[in-house]
């Protein structure tokens, strides 16, 4: 057994309703207990979607547990099937019918419906959403494109002399974290370079679109926790090549432009495309050059975590000080990423891991999913949401994509904004002593918590279970020269009045980790009261 | 289900002996866990572990939405594979992750094991898990069992669970103590203390709440105690309070003003309170309750009003909606009618109302189109897909998490039906 308050991925049924969601006229019908029902909920209320999943649910109660809970399901099968008529079925069972074995495969097609149907074991005890969806879009694509498999050996036709190069799009789901943008996106990205989109999948396909995944001439995998693995077996089926680079962040994108220009056997210009990337320029503007080497912290899914990463320390000159992700499936590119930025990788689905790290490395960004979001409102750092899960202002009404020159643009702003608003309340802290600006005035974006001077010992237990916020000594600016580790002493030297004064004048988001360095040196050389000039012999020393 | 239909004085009208469209298929509802979200808010010092899946952990996190970060007392002890093909003893696992939790929780005083669907199906009998983790944790810690299960629980129903798996340890009253009035099911604090002021000035006394804020804080229970249900889904709990002794007050629910009044009524009965001195008392809550609905009648008076089952709170709403803003009913739905605990509301509903009980949700949903009903209330999982389709809708969990009982709520709970309305209006023109 595992304790858990929060979790990053729902179980994997979740993951097949998103692919089913996804798709236009193909019904799930799921075996589940009263109840499971919740989660059409996270479609309509947080994707905000204007239509009920395609999702039929048997809900079986405790009095159906006799032994008819076989004939509740093909009943179910049978009623959805005769409402919805749908072009291809899904059927399977949740965490509690995975546990009373009904085998809704062997149910499903002793009712002979005149449509393919796809049974999914879905290991609810073992496995997680996004393996949920992949598995689930894998054997639907296996199901519907399966009988036009070309015989092993078989050639792919060449393509008629004018016609332009063709893809399909692959992984983009319900409950995507801004998938619905990055497909408008990258769609408009690959008809400028003169690429055909044939079927996006699942998001907006069709069975009958799904069946004609082979006739294009690659894929083009924008979420590898979903579309890999079908993108896997098209290349065996089809010898359709897949792309690999992830276009999150202008550079990215330049790379993924040549990959397809590649794959397709055409010559591009990018710079043809670039003429929406404004963010490069935003990020050489001298306005910008507070962001350089700022402490930024990425956690999410592995494919937005190492992208962000990326950008973050080529294209805004941030330091990635820790990097990690909830997806243990693709634990292997962050840990290679992670080796980029001289970090360890943080492989977790535990939110309270994940929060004693950003307590221990005190980054000065967070960038996470909405976890990440309140762990860093309760520390006090700044913070931008690059993953899901999310919440609902996370799906928003305004065009806001990831991906391509367009998401570039996106991710400048949305990642910049929060630490413009940390400069500002640098600001407010230096001028407390104002009379405009009193003592515990709270800052309005983070908690509305007054910033604490005093650093807590920060013990990643006490964190969690304190009543008490916690506020960790802040993060290093730039220009500060107070650096290092510093463990919490265990016995502080006691402050002289003019040191505490003096010390009262650096801002205060570097005056926890000032003190607690200044203890650590004094404690070291065995001071036993802190001076002025023990406080500035500590700065010099943790300046090395 | 008791199925007794309690004997009405002749000239009895509403809906006593309506019949009730009863209904299996596909339910769209919520399962008793996610009583947990409110009931933890209420009783400070407990903590509620559910024994599930995965699926449990983020049905929780989706209803609790943004509260599980403010270090809330709940949480999941997910069954992994382990624990299922039996490689892992699933007791020394509880035990584990009990002591854990109870280590980095010193303040818990009471911990309440969740069951779940999982749990139940695989027979993991916490029952006797709860009193070995009882005996080794006494006297700081007592831990309790029940089950929230969807297969066994709808909704509302896991606080009926909760409270009955309580009511075992609530100390025994005296039997020649004098009456006590014991209020049952959670109230919000506000409407707790609102009810508490109105009985102290009717002179009813002593009145527990329960459950209490507190776990060392349990009331007696005993022949002496008169017992008044402030929610209509206590089915279990009623039943075995009456088993220890206490009776049950029969009284409509305290929605509305009428429902508050007739609710109050029933105690000052039972407590021999005078006829001038209710009169007095309550008199100044029924005017302020008249002023405010009055305001609200005017937008709702003649509206149709159809409800989903979701809470088995529907037919008090609903007999509030209808009686004192002209609302009319179109089909009431509830998770489950308890005939018994119903009577006095189904007598003051209007007759003719279609009830129903259970759900088949793609039948409910053509009856609602074809009904045509002016707002519909229904789950968060219908209502956007609803409102697409060009109805108005009211999600009917905010009537369980807002305080809508008493006299000054009132006022508040028809607010909930105006305002969607109101909006529709502002919005189209």
């Amino acid at each position: 057994m595992q304790l858990t308050l929060w979790t990053y991925e729902g179980p994997p049924h979740v993951g097949a309703m998103r692919v089913a969601t996804a798709l236009q006229d193909v019904h799930y019908v799921l075996h589940a207990p009263q109840g499971d029902t919740y989660a059409d909920l996270l479609f309509t209320m947080i994707e905000r979607l204007p239509r009920r999943p395609p999702v039929t649910y048997t809900t079986f109660q405790a009095r159906d547990l006799g032994g008819d809970t076989a004939e509740l399901f093909k009943n179910a099968a049978r009623d959805a099937y005769a409402r919805f008529k749908p072009k291809a079925m899904m059927v399977g069972a949740s965490c509690t019918a995975e546990l009373i074995q009904d085998d809704p495969g062997g149910l499903a097609k002793a009712l002979m419906l005149p449509v393919p149907v796809v049974a999914l074991e879905l290991p609810s005890y073992q496995r997680k959403e996004n393996w949920g969806a992949s598995e689930t879009f894998y054997q639907l694509v296996r199901a519907l494109a399966g009988p036009k498999v070309p015989t092993p050996g078989t050639e792919r036709a060449q393509r008629a002399a004018g016609q332009r190069p063709s893809c399909n799009i692959l992984g983009p789901s319900a409950l995507g974290f801004r998938h619905r943008d990055d497909v408008t996106e990258i769609r408009r990205l690959l008809d400028q370079i003169g690429i055909d989109v044939r079927v996006v999948a699942p998001l907006g396909a069709s069975a009958d679109d799904l069946s004609r995944l082979g006739e294009a001439d690659f894929n083009v995998v924008l979420y590898p926790e979903v579309g890999a693995l079908a993108a896997g077996w098209l290349k065996r089926s089809f010898g359709q090549p897949s792309t690999k680079a992830i276009p999150i962040g202008a550079g990215a994108t330049r790379e993924f432009v040549e990959e397809v220009a590649a794959l397709a056997g055409i010559d591009v210009a990018t710079a043809l495309v670039e003429v929406q990337a404004r963010s490069n320029w935003y990020a050489r503007s001298v306005d910008s050059t507070y962001l350089t080497g700022k402490r930024v912290f990425v956690f999410g899914d592995a494919t937005h975590a190492v992208a962000a990463a990326r950008v973050a320390s080529d294209e805004l000159g941030f330091k990635v000080v820790g990097i990690g992700t909830y997806s243990r499936e693709f634990a292997r590119e962050v840990r290679e990423a992670a080796k980029r930025y001289d970090v360890e990788a943080l492989i977790t689905d535990d939110y309270l891991e994940v929060e004693a790290k950003v307590a221990e490395l005190q980054p000065e960004l967070v960038l996470g999913s909405q976890m990440e979001r309140h762990i860093a409102k309760r520390l006090g750092v700044p913070c931008a949401v690059i993953s899901a899960p999310v919440h609902v202002q996370d799906f928003p009404a305004r065009y806001s994509p990831q991906m391509g020159f367009e998401g570039a643009n996106v991710l400048f702003d949305t990642w910049v904004h929060p630490l413009m608003m940390g400069l500002e309340e640098h600001l407010i802290g230096m001028f407390r002593g104002d009379f405009e600006f009193h003592e515990d005035a709270a800052p309005s974006h983070l908690g509305g918590q007054p910033a604490r001077s005093i650093a807590a010992p920060a013990a990643a237990d006490s964190i969690a279970v304190g009543s008490e916020p916690i506020t960790i000594a802040a993060p290093v600016a730039p220009s500060s020269t107070f650096d290092g580790e510093s463990p919490p002493a265990a016995i502080p030297a006691a402050w002289a009045a003019d040191a505490e004064k003096e010390l009262r004048k650096i801002p205060f988001f570097v005056r926890g980790k000032a003190r607690r360095n200044t203890e650590r040196y004094a404690e070291d050389h065995r001071v036993p009261v802190i001076t002025l000039e023990t406080l500035y012999d500590a700065k010099a020393h943790f300046s090395r | 289900m008791n199925a007794v239909i309690p004997i009405r004085e002749a000239g009895a009208e509403g809906c006593t002996d309506a019949p009730v469209l009863r209904e299996r298929g596909q339910r769209e509802v919520f399962c008793g866990l996610t009583g947990i979200i409110w009931l933890h808010r209420k009783i400070q010092d407990a903590f509620f572990l559910v024994v599930g899946s995965r699926t449990c952990a983020h049905l929780i996190q989706s209803a609790a939405g943004v509260m599980i970060f403010a270090e809330p007392r709940f949480a999941t002890a997910i069954i992994d594979e382990r624990d299922l093909a039996g490689l892992a003893d699933a007791n020394t696992e509880l035990d584990r992750v009990v002591t854990r939790l109870l280590q980095r929780r010193p303040e818990i005083k009471l911990l309440f094991l969740v069951g779940s669907c999982p749990s139940e199906v695989i027979k993991l009998d916490l029952s006797r898990a709860a009193a070995r983790l009882s005996a080794s944790f006494s006297p700081d810690v007592r831990v309790l069992s029940y089950s929230g299960s969807g297969i066994e629980t709808t909704f509302t129903q896991g606080e009926d669970a909760c409270l009955a798996a309580l009511v075992p340890t609530l100390p025994a009253a005296e039997a020649t103590a004098p009456d006590a009035l014991l209020v049952v099911g959670t109230l919000a604090d506000v409407v707790e203390d609102q009810f508490m002021r109105l009985f102290a000035q009717l002179g009813i006394g002593p009145v527990h709440f329960f459950p209490p804020r507190r776990a060392g804080a349990l009331p007696a229970v005993g022949p002496n105690t008169r017992m008044l249900l402030a929610q209509p889904f206590l089915a279990d709990t009623a039943r075995v309070l009456e088993a220890r002794g206490a009776k049950r007050l029969g009284a409509p629910f305290p929605i509305g003003a009428e429902g508050t009044t007739a609710w109050l009524q029933a105690a000052a009965l039972a407590f021999g309170v005078d006829a001038a001195t209710f009169e007095r008392v309550t008199a100044p809550g029924r005017e302020r309750a008249r002023t405010a609905l009055a305001r609200q009648r005017l937008q709702l008076a003649g509206k149709r009003v159809f409800f989903f089952p979701d809470s088995q709170l529907e037919v008090p709403i609903a007999r509030f909606l209808a009686r004192e803003l002209g609302m009319a009913l179109t089909e009431v739905g509830s998770p489950y009618l308890h005939r018994q605990h119903l009577a006095e509301e189904l007598a003051l509903l209007p007759s003719g109302t279609t009830l129903s009980e259970g759900q088949d949700v793609e039948k409910q949903i053509d009856r609602c189109r074809a009904a045509r009903p002016d707002i519909v209330v229904c789950g968060l999982g219908l209502a956007n897909p609803l409102e697409a389709e060009g109805m108005t809708t009211k999600w009917s969990i905010e009537l369980v998490f807002t305080p809508i009982q008493g006299y000054d709520q009132a006022g508040d709970l028809a607010e909930l039906f105006s305002r969607p309305l109101l909006r529709r209006l502002k919005l189209v023109a």
